[in-house]
């Protein structure tokens, strides 16, 4: 695990993804009091999936708040907070939501440094739940990475552990930029192998939930190589990460290289290149929906650098063109069948 | 879909699409427009909630009267060397507009957007805060900074993106930011800064600290959710701060009625979030100046916001790329029954016998020749020309605090590009 070196010698408790962020704000807003957590339900209540559970019994009524329930306010808001020399970390309830605040994010909190040449910055870090296989139909299942990487301005993070999640959790809020920090909620209480049809995991066996107690970092920008590989590079980040890791071990015919990417802008291009370089093959895997996704990006510059190492045309793994269906959830979701068959195909030439 | 609706009994439907009263050839007349005596409205003390004098939100706060007498409980009563000083502010920003809306006529840069009409809306509202409050305009508040002292040379030389410009040619004309002078980021969409102001406040108030925030909108864009989300905001958390809404009847080529004006005022807008409103004559910067300083008492003893309608009259374009003789009655700007901020005060002043014609064509001579210094002065920085007045390279700067690698691969592409093309 790459991080601020701590972890072999400070105390550790086992986490799941929601601890391991509710510890990290705990770290942050115990050691700068200009940190302010806000949003839906965040408050007394500590959040719908909890991840603000006692901050605001501990650090009272002005730092952790409920907000109205209108995104846009509470971006616009937090931006003024940021204005005033504060450094927010707003929660929207379900990345779903966020499409209100796009205004706020977009031609505000990204642009802000820009504008002001540097007078004015807005040093945020928005939280905010995505991702699907949790039956949540159309309005709690997306995936909006790909509308904020093609932003100027504004970080895009989605971790896929829980020491990643607190470390990258601390390191946003700590930037001095707008950071997106998207969490992949199917992964939340436990790492997620693709079969919905199977019992559900939980994160006490796995390493990465060995989480330090006090502060660490994980550098934003820094991509963490999962599982080193010869035949193929596995791009993908998130709850696809461990999707990717049981199908490759299921198969147990492929040494793929599984990169996770941990901050998609800005992106660990280095890694990448020197895994597609040295497999000479690539499968792109995420979530969200095909066209102009993520993978669109990661695709083009995979061939920019590394088209004279390629063995194979890259593949991209995706949800599907639509909405997220509610009862066709597992057939949408990009899982082991489409990963196999990619790989067939990847691997074949 | 046409044809004999299914239900034939029932009385048809129509839609109301709002109309103004007067387009281009029509002869403008206001008399419609209830304009009740200076002095009539109560003032109310800034303690009391705002259910006891929601009176006030629908009918026109005035202090000058028709003789340049101040009148009534809103007489801020401001000594003469205040009232001298708001003149100056607001006919220095006339004759700063003046001067660069010319220059882009010039071609000395793309854009200019003028106040004409509405100086008192700023300049009395700067007065009445402290220097230190923030305020978040939008882009016809130059009256704020210029009424702060904010240099002229500065503000040229952003109109002009030259190499003087410290915000680097980044933002368009007028765009300013001034920290220093409390005056957050000019940005061009509408009524983004209403809830950025509310979260400056909340965390003046969450801080313990005693600045208030103040906002700027217009009339137009109190439509956008953003004024919406940033009044259940500020009362929600009783923010400091003061909204600030400039019915100036246009919003480009769009009359009032397009944000509701046809059904109330905007000022009861505040009514329904349960935040104190009143409505004010804003071409008599008396009552703007006295509706501020009420609201800013309200703010800093936290009793929460306040939404002021300034009532006034946009005696201009809309920018330098607008034709208002296009949409609008050409008689319009002089038949506008509440007149012009700068005549009215300059009619105080020397009701007062603090003021006379001859100092006044004085002041105006001594400002038009202050704007043209500073403007020979900027314009040794260059004006918008060809536009590259910056280092190429600085257009990737900032972009982030630290420029990641994908910035710095575009920027030496840039540079590589423009090199290899001999330049």
């Amino acid at each position: 695990m790459e991080g601020s070196g701590t972890l072999n010698e400070a105390p550790t408790t086992r986490m799941n993804m929601i601890q391991a962020i509710n510890s990290a704000l705990d770290v942050m807003m115990a050691r700068d009091p200009g940190v302010i957590v806000m949003g839906e339900d965040v408050g007394f209540f500590g959040g719908v999936f909890r991840a603000t559970a006692g901050l605001q019994a501990k650090y009272g009524k002005t730092r952790v708040f409920d907000t109205p329930i209108t995104e846009c306010g509470i971006i616009g808001v937090a931006i003024g907070m940021g204005a005033y020399g504060l450094r927010p970390v707003p929660e929207i309830q379900f990345a779903d939501y966020i499409y209100p605040a796009l205004d706020q994010l977009v031609s505000e909190a990204a642009r802000l440094r820009y504008r002001s040449a540097g007078e004015f910055i807005a040093p945020l870090t928005i939280r905010s739940p995505f991702g699907g296989g949790i039956f949540g139909g159309q309005t709690h299942s997306q995936s909006p990475e790909g509308i904020f990487t093609h932003v100027s301005g504004i970080k895009t993070v989605i971790p896929s552990t829980p020491y990643d999640a607190k470390g990258l959790l601390i390191a946003a809020i700590e930037d001095n930029d707008p950071v997106l920090f998207f969490e992949p909620k199917r992964i939340y209480n436990g790492p997620f192998h693709g079969h919905y049809d199977r019992p559900a995991a939980n994160w006490s066996n796995h390493p990465a939930a060995e989480v330090p107690e006090g502060h660490y970092t994980v550098p934003l920008g820094k991509a963490a190589v999962v599982r080193e590989g010869q035949d193929v590079t596995m791009l993908c980040y998130g709850t696809m990460v461990h999707v990717v890791a049981n199908t490759i071990e299921e198969l147990g015919n492929v040494d793929a290289e599984i990169i996770d990417l941990r901050t998609l802008v800005p992106l660990d291009i280095e890694t990448i290149v020197a895994s597609v370089q040295k497999t000479g093959r690539c499968v792109i895997v995420h979530e969200a929906t095909r066209t102009g996704g993520f993978g669109a990006e990661l695709s083009a510059l995979v061939q920019e650098r590394c088209f004279y190492h390629l063995e194979a045309p890259i593949e991209r793994v995706t949800g599907f063109d639509t909405p997220y269906p509610h009862s066709l959830e597992w057939a949408y979701f990009p899982g082991p069948i489409r990963i196999g068959e990619a790989l067939k195909k990847v691997m074949r030439d | 879909m046409t044809g004999e609706p299914p239900r034939a009994n029932l009385p048809r439907l129509s839609l109301h699409v709002p109309e103004p009263r007067f387009r281009p050839g029509d002869e403008a007349d206001f008399a419609n427009v209830e304009v009740p005596p200076a002095g009539a409205a109560r003032r109310p003390d800034p303690g009391d909630k705002p259910e006891s004098f929601h009176e006030l939100a629908y009918g026109l706060i005035r202090v000058l009267d028709d003789e340049g007498r101040a009148v009534g409980p809103w007489n801020p009563r401001l000594d003469a060397e205040t009232l001298r000083t708001m003149l100056r502010n607001m006919a220095l920003v006339r004759a700063f507009d003046e001067r660069m809306f010319r220059a882009q006529r010039q071609g000395k840069t793309s854009f200019y957007m003028k106040s004409t009409g509405e100086e008192a809306v700023s300049v009395a509202a700067a007065a009445a805060l402290a220097f230190d409050d923030m305020c978040f305009p939008s882009y016809r508040q130059q009256g704020v900074l210029i009424a702060r002292g904010y240099s002229l040379v500065e503000m040229m030389n952003q109109i002009y993106s030259n190499k003087g410009d410290k915000l680097q040619g980044k933002q368009l004309p007028i765009m300013y930011s001034a920290k220093d002078y409390g005056f957050f980021s000019i940005s061009g969409n509408l009524t983004t800064q209403y809830p950025q102001a509310v979260g400056w406040a909340m965390a003046s108030a969450a801080k313990g600290d005693s600045r208030i925030a103040a906002t700027w909108c217009g009339e137009g864009s109190t439509a956008e959710g953003d004024f919406h989300s940033a009044c259940t905001f500020a009362s929600v958390y009783r923010a400091p701060v003061i909204f600030n809404v400039v019915n100036n009847q246009w919003a480009i080529s769009s009359f009032s009625g397009f944000a509701g004006a046809e059904a109330t005022t905007f000022a009861a807008r505040a009514i329904g979030y349960g935040i104190a409103g009143l409505r004010v004559d804003g071409n008599d910067a008396l009552a703007v100046y006295a509706a501020t300083s009420w609201a800013a008492e309200r703010a800093r003893t936290n009793q929460g916001p306040t939404l002021i309608e300034h009532f006034t009259y946009r005696a201009e374009g809309h920018s330098t790329s607008d034709d208002p003789t296009a949409y609008r009655s050409a008689g319009e700007p002089n038949a506008w029954p509440l007149g012009d901020p700068i005549r009215r005060l300059k009619q105080h002043l020397i009701a007062l016998g603090e003021w006379d014609l001859e100092r006044h064509a004085a002041m105006d001579l001594a400002l038009a020749e202050q704007v043209k210094a500073a403007q020979k002065e900027a314009e040794k920085n260059g004006t918008l020309g060809h536009g590259l007045h910056q280092p190429m390279e600085t257009m990737f700067e900032g972009v982030f605090e630290e420029m990641p690698w994908h910035l710095r691969e575009q920027q030496a592409q840039m540079l590589a590009e423009w090199k290899a093309a001999g330049l």
